[in-house]
Order: C-alpha cells, then sequence, then structure tokens
C-alpha cells in the first residue's frame, strides 16, 4: 500500500481559537470587558465575583458564565446576587472552551452588559490552553496553597494578565512568603499586575476594583 | 480529563485533512507535545482507539514528539533546560525568565493511504 505523507502543522486546538476569536468580536461590539477567571478549586473565584458584584453593581451591568464539573452551588450564589448568570457543566471536563462560552453568550442579555465575568472549571492544569473571547486573563492564587505554586503550574502565571494573591489575611499563620511568591510571578512575566487581597476582610480590594473599573471605562471608550 | 477534549479535537482535524486528502485511511498521526501542554500520550492514544472506530483513523498509530521545556533568562539572554523546579539561569542567577518552548500542542502531519 503506497503510503502519502500530508503536511497539517496545525495547532490541534485551532478550531477553539478561531471560535474564541468570534466570541471577542461579538464581545467588543458590545463593548463588554470579558474576564477569565482561573485558579484552583478553593481559591476564592465565586468570592471574588461576589465581592465584586457588591461593590460595582449599582453602576455596572454585571454577569457571570459559571463553568462547573457539575452542580449549580455558585450559580445559586451569584443569581442571589440578582445578576444574569448562565451555568455551564462541562460534565466531567476540566475547563472551558469557547464553544461552550458562546452557548453562555447565545442566553445573556447582551446589549445589557458592562462587564462579564466568566468563571472557569478550578483547575491549574490545562485552562490556560483555551482561549474564550476574553479580554484579560486573571488568575487567582491563594495563601495557604503555598507560594511555590507558580514553579508548578508556570504556564499558568505566565498566561495570566493580572494575578489575585487572596486570602492574605491567613498569611499570619501560614509558612507564605510573598516577596518569594511575587519575585517569581514577576520572573515568570514581567507585565503581570499583582493584587495582594482579602475578598473576606476586604483587605487591597480597593484597589483591584479602582483598576477593573478603569479597565470597564477604557473598553467602553473604545 | 483534558486528553479527551483534545484527542476529539485531534481526531476531527485528522479526519478533515484526509478527506480533503481523498485518502482512503489514516495510516500514522504525528503530533508534537510540549512538557508544558499538560498532555499525557498514554492518555491520548487510550482515548483515542475508543472514540477512532468506525472511521478512516481507526487503527492509526500516534507518533508523539516530546518537546522538553525550554526557557531564556531575560537578563542574559542564554536558552536552557530547566534541571529542576528552580527556575534560575545557571550563567547568571537571573530568576526572569520567558518560556520559549514547551508549551506546543499541534499536528505535524499525517500518514495516509
Amino acid at each position: 500500500m503506497n503510503i502519502k505523507v500530508i503536511q497539517v502543522g496545525e495547532k490541534i486546538l485551532g478550531k477553539n481559537e478561531d471560535k474564541a476569536a468570534e466570541n471577542k468580536k461579538r464581545l467588543d461590539t458590545q463593548k463588554i470587558l470579558t474576564i477569565n477567571i482561573m485558579s484552583s478549586p478553593g481559591a476564592g473565584k465565586t468570592s471574588l465575583i461576589i465581592a465584586t458584584i457588591k461593590q460595582l453593581s449599582e453602576k455596572y451591568k454585571i454577569a457571570v458564565i459559571e463553568g462547573d464539573v457539575a452542580s449549580s452551588v455558585d450559580a445559586e450564589k451569584v443569581s442571589a446576587a440578582g445578576i444574569p448568570v448562565v451555568q455551564i457543566n462541562t460534565g466531567g471536563g476540566c475547563h472551558l472552551d469557547a464553544f461552550m462560552v458562546e452557548d453562555g453568550l447565545n442566553n445573556l442579555p447582551l446589549p445589557n452588559i458592562d462587564l462579564l465575568f466568566i468563571e472557569n472549571v478550578g483547575n491549574l492544569i490545562c485552562p490556560n490552553a483555551y482561549l474564550l473571547g476574553e479580554d484579560v486573563r486573571l488568575m487567582i492564587s491563594s495563601t495557604p496553597e503555598g507560594d511555590d505554586k507558580p514553579y508548578k503550574y508556570p504556564a499558568m502565571f505566565a498566561d495570566s494578565d493580572v494575578v489575585i494573591l487572596n486570602k492574605t489575611d491567613l498569611q499570619p499563620h501560614l509558612d507564605f512568603n510573598e516577596k518569594a511568591f511575587r519575585k517569581v510571578v514577576d520572573g515568570l512575566n514581567p507585565d503581570v499586575i499583582l493584587f495582594p487581597v482579602s475578598c473576606k476582610t476586604g483587605v487591597g480590594m480597593q484597589d483591584w476594583f479602582g483598576w477593573l473599573e478603569g479597565k470597564i471605562k477604557e473598553k467602553k471608550n473604545k | 480529563m483534558h486528553e479527551a477534549s483534545i484527542t476529539e479535537s485531534m481526531l476531527a482535524l485528522a479526519l478533515e485533512k484526509a478527506i480533503e486528502a481523498k485518502a482512503r485511511k489514516i495510516a500514522g498521526i504525528n503530533l508534537v507535545v510540549g512538557e508544558l501542554s499538560g498532555v499525557v500520550p498514554d492518555c491520548v492514544q487510550f482515548y483515542f482507539d475508543f472514540i477512532s472506530k468506525n472511521t478512516l483513523a481507526e487503527g492509526a498509530k500516534l507518533n508523539f514528539e516530546t518537546k522538553p521545556i525550554q526557557i531564556r533568562c531575560r537578563k542574559c539572554s542564554i536558552v536552557f533546560t530547566p534541571s529542576d523546579h528552580k527556575w534560575v539561569c545557571p550563567e547568571c542567577s537571573e530568576t526572569s525568565v520567558e518560556i520559549t518552548s514547551g508549551q506546543e500542542c499541534y499536528m505535524e502531519s499525517l500518514e495516509v493511504e
């Protein structure tokens, strides 16, 4: 049998990237600032979203796409805050992809949204490999996880625009070395913006809110 | 777990290219994956054997070329493979480094009949 070689040279996730570009275009047309929130489970994705809704929902129209392996507990928490929310259950899948986000967009009142949070599935291995159509890739790392996480998941830290260091209120009880953490994160990603915060006590949150408001306005005026 | 969706995307791409080339059968798929891509070849092969049944790609051999992690020191620009989990430049001890290789995940070529 004659074997013929066909050169391909295409990314396996190329179709996802095309769909992400389509989503981005749609969100740009509506001038919606879109933030993809990634972290390990329990680092504070939902807490950050809820604290931000409490602070900014009187000034801006916020919506959320909730990705979860199963259940709708996070969506219920957000919905209780009076915000449009779409739940996507990945059915065991460990990340959101651009096709799932497209479904989410189809179920949101896009003309009435200024800020969209996409809460990714809690996982540090692969969500960064899937573009969704976001403006900002945000990663949360929390102090109980340890200051060595950037060494273990370098790609996540290198691919993020913003890193939120959450649960700083627990620092006195932990061996977490913020200086060492910052050094590695800055080393991997010199352009990163890092906000040390406690979603629980509110310490540091004003800096995050201020930065976010600036980005919402920037997108509106584009 | 993400190998399931990567394998689906990979199979879809392979079938698309094989049909374009009017191939009757896919004998081999040559893939390049970086050490940082989080893709486990054995796991892809496991899913592939299952989902490629009754397609042009049934029985195809998956060949993986693994790309090692390479990083470039932002201070002295040398490129190196980190030997341990501390990513420090072996020349100048700088910790500011850029990942230059290891995140790849693409299909290089197909072998078809």
